[in-house]
């Protein structure tokens, strides 16, 4: 990572801890900031977060590590979670599973070779009722079929 | 309501405790509780754990320890309160009703057991191949909960690598209960913030900042977390088979120093109760064991004030006198290499403060290496010298390179208190009942002032006991009753003494060559700071940081561990802060007996400066063999 970019993140954590309070419980939202903007929050974020908000970087870590939406390695710029429960499988999560894995050609926990599309299993969204669910990056599908997931990919640019 | 305590430590798990009322008699400032259908009044806010422990009721505690902050995470200490739907862990519960307690019911009883079975069906190892044998509270625990099987099944294979990173601490995680203590510590007591638990549910682990070994972090290797993990998760790098190897070899010669910490504590390890000094039959112990020399580490303490305290008058000459600001004024002491280290990872700023004098262990390695040897026509090649100390830290501090300024490593090993017992015990010796025998020429005697170096203030009582006398002219005797420098005693975390210099003597001969006279310190009101445990030393540079009181100071004792060396990482086990009272208490007394009680009067230190570093006091070979130089580590990891 370069002086430029390092210096752009910092910036950024800034920005975001200004927005939320110099206060170690702003974390979460800082943290989720930089992995909305970066996908992931790399070891230079961390180690910067922890100075800003004066706690240690193994904090920072740890959090990351506790919560499935953070990463601290790079993932693909969309991420695709698709629901694991009980209930969306038995309405038909594993055609659901083929479909996204036959059109991305790639496996769960895998990113496409361009680097644009994640897979990844989620547990229950709440969807129960409308299921099978899936959530690309913040939004909520339901009621998906195989049909509707080339649409979905579709929609992601 | 909560109390407002200092530490960062989220509100979560600071101590649940209720502010108590300001009157101990008044109306509502008691509460009257049944324990097992016996009536007990308690002040207000009361834990349960503390009510049952104040009227002789046991409960088992794992996750709890007196030094830390409350967690309430391992559930071995429920009991039943009348009127809970569920059973509640007693050291997170504050009394402020009459409430009912049972502390033995079958469901009680059987929450416990089921909790230990738990923890030992993912406890991978046996007991008989474990360091903490017959000291691990999971053991005890299951042996008073008669666990005769494993109810839940018990690991077959090892989950983790044992991380041997680290010259100082060893992890091993398949050992870990995930009680938290070591990460309570290290963030909350030591404020080092190396460990903390890392992933979710079944996956959790301790861990450092992105899983990277222990020797690549900022530990600062103090062993606080070995001192307080329960079981044989963390335990320290034991050098012990090698040294029975030089032992046992007849081409070597195997020199002992022992420091006066693990002197006063030892006891402990042989079931006596904390706070006897068993100096003179570890002597006899150390011999029989087939050490070839002993030698007493108070010694080169004696050394080390010469050194630093010289140094420290040399730094207030050029910086208040001469005026030159590259000189750095206060002045760190660099005894402790928890705290060296600690200043290098998170002030490298102020390493130029840092006193440039050896660690006591260090300097004592280079005089062996260097003029004993010549002294007993030994090839210092044959030589082996081994630092029995209170601490951890002292094992990465003989690894460090610039170390081996003898042209050998000057100390190769660094063996803790514990790891001597075992030794000790090994060789089928029973410490207690040893004759008593004395140290070994040529470095016999020792000063008092080199034997509380052991105890926070220690190092700063015996600078001021050589500075006052040096200075002045005047016994210390005359200042302070019995030489006993009280301000600086003590286990507050931070002590700051001003001390005015009123008259002052005639330069005495050792120093003429670097002082022309004491004329610039009359009148100056000397003012010193003592600080323990890495917290406080964090508390004392941000005071510094910000240009506060503490920044005025001009020499400043900072130890790495709360009490200072008795307390250190490497010391029997268990510790609180009753126990390193007892130590400081065995130290102090001992030292009180001594009739030697000033380092500038040890006649051995004087004849070193007479026959061997001739140039005097930070002289020149002084510099080469008893000084040293700092690394700017920074704290980020790439």
């Amino acid at each position: 990572m370069d002086v430029l970019e390092k210096n752009s993140i910092t910036e950024e954590i800034t920005g975001l801890i200004e927005q939320f309070g110099r206060d170690r419980s702003s974390l979460l939202p800082v943290l989720q900031g930089v992995q909305r903007k970066h996908q992931h929050i790399s070891d230079f974020a961390q180690q910067e977060i922890a100075r800003l908000l004066d706690i240690h970087p193994v904090e920072v870590y740890s959090v990351i590590s506790f919560y499935s939406f953070l990463h601290s390695k790079p993932k693909g710029r969309n991420t695709i979670r698709l629901c694991k429960t009980i209930i969306c499988d038995l309405l038909g999560k594993n055609e659901i599973e083929e479909a996204l894995e036959r059109e991305l050609g790639i496996k769960f926990g895998e990113t496409t070779n361009d680097k644009n599309i994640t897979l990844e299993y989620a547990n229950c969204l709440g969807m129960c009722d409308q299921g099978p669910a899936l959530i690309v990056n913040e939004r909520v599908y339901t009621k998906v079929t195989p049909q509707k997931v080339i649409e979905i990919l579709n929609g992601i640019n | 309501m909560l109390i407002n305590d200092e530490s960062r430590a989220p509100v979560s798990q600071k101590p649940n405790k209720l502010e108590l009322p300001a009157e101990k008699e008044g109306i509502g400032s008691n509460v009257t509780i049944e324990i097992n259908g016996e009536k007990v009044t308690v002040p207000f806010g009361t834990t349960i754990l503390e009510a049952c422990k104040n009227n002789n009721i046991h409960i088992p505690t794992l996750c709890h320890h007196d030094d830390l902050c409350i967690a309430g995470v391992c559930r071995i200490c429920v009991v039943d309160v009348e009127g809970m739907k569920t059973l509640q862990s007693s050291c997170t519960f504050p009394i402020t009703a009459p409430i009912k307690i049972k502390t033995t019911t079958p469901m009680v009883r059987k929450a416990r057991r089921h909790i230990i079975d738990l923890m030992l069906s993912e406890h991978f190892g046996e007991c008989y191949s474990c360091v903490r044998n017959n000291n691990c509270e999971l053991q005890k625990l299951a042996k008073e909960y008669g666990v005769d099987r494993y109810n839940f099944g018990h690991i077959q294979k090892s989950k983790y690598d044992v991380d041997k990173s680290s010259f100082s601490v060893i992890r091993d995680m398949d050992k870990c209960i995930l009680c938290k203590r070591c990460v309570r510590t290290c963030i909350d007591l030591q404020e080092v913030g190396v460990l903390e638990a890392v992933n979710r549910g079944i996956d959790t682990t301790i861990s450092t900042f992105l899983d990277k070994p222990l020797a690549d972090v900022v530990c600062i290797n103090c062993g606080q977390c070995i001192n307080r993990c329960p079981t044989g998760a963390l335990h320290a790098n034991d050098p012990s088979d090698k040294i029975w190897e030089a032992i046992d070899n007849p081409t070597k010669h195997v020199i002992i120093q022992t420091a006066p910490s693990p002197r006063a504590a030892i006891c402990e390890e042989f079931g006596m109760e904390p706070g006897t000094s068993l100096t003179r039959e570890l002597n006899t112990a150390l011999r029989r064991i087939g050490f070839d020399k002993i030698f007493d580490t108070n010694f080169t303490a004696d050394l080390t004030i010469m050194e630093e305290g010289t140094e420290l008058i040399l730094r207030l000459y050029n910086a208040l006198v001469e005026g030159n600001a590259e000189v750095k004024v206060p002045q760190f002491t660099s005894c402790s290499p928890g705290w060296v280290k600690y200043l290098e990872h998170f002030y490298p700023e102020f390493i130029d403060n840092l006193s440039s004098a050896k660690s006591p262990q260090q300097m004592f390695g280079a005089l062996i290496k260097t003029y004993y040897a010549k002294l007993q026509g030994i090839d210092p090649a044959d030589i082996v010298t081994v630092a029995v100390m209170p601490c951890s830290a002292k094992k990465f501090e003989c690894e460090r390179p610039e170390m081996r300024d003898s042209g050998f490593k000057d100390v190769d090993y660094g063996l803790t208190t514990r790891e001597l017992a075992q030794m000790i015990r090994e060789a089928g010796i029973h410490l207690p009942e040893m004759p008593k025998s004395d140290f070994d020429d040529p470095f016999g005697e020792a000063s008092g002032a080199g034997l509380i170096f052991g105890a926070t203030g220690g190092v700063m009582e015996a600078a001021l006991r050589s500075i006052i006398e040096l200075v002045t002219g005047n016994k210390v005797e005359n200042v302070f009753q019995n030489a006993k420098i009280i301000p600086v005693r003590g286990f507050e975390g931070i002590k700051y003494v001003e001390f005015p210099i009123e008259g002052v003597a005639e330069v005495p001969a050792i120093l003429k060559p670097l002082i022309p006279d004491w004329k610039w310190l009359e009148g100056v009101t000397l003012k010193v700071a003592v600080a323990h445990g890495t917290a406080n030393a964090k508390k004392v540079m941000e005071n510094i940081k910000s240009g506060g009181k503490l920044s005025e100071c001009h020499f400043i004792e900072f130890m790495g561990c709360p009490g200072g060396c008795l307390g250190g990482g490497g010391q029997p086990i268990p510790t609180n802060a009753k126990i390193r009272e007892k130590r400081a208490e065995a130290i102090y007394a001992e030292e009180e007996g001594l009739t030697l009680r000033k380092s500038h009067e040890n006649p051995y230190v004087n004849h070193i400066y007479a026959n061997f570093l001739l140039d005097g006091p930070c002289g020149e070979l002084s510099h080469k063999l008893l000084h040293t130089h700092y690394t700017k580590r920074g704290k980020f990891i790439d």
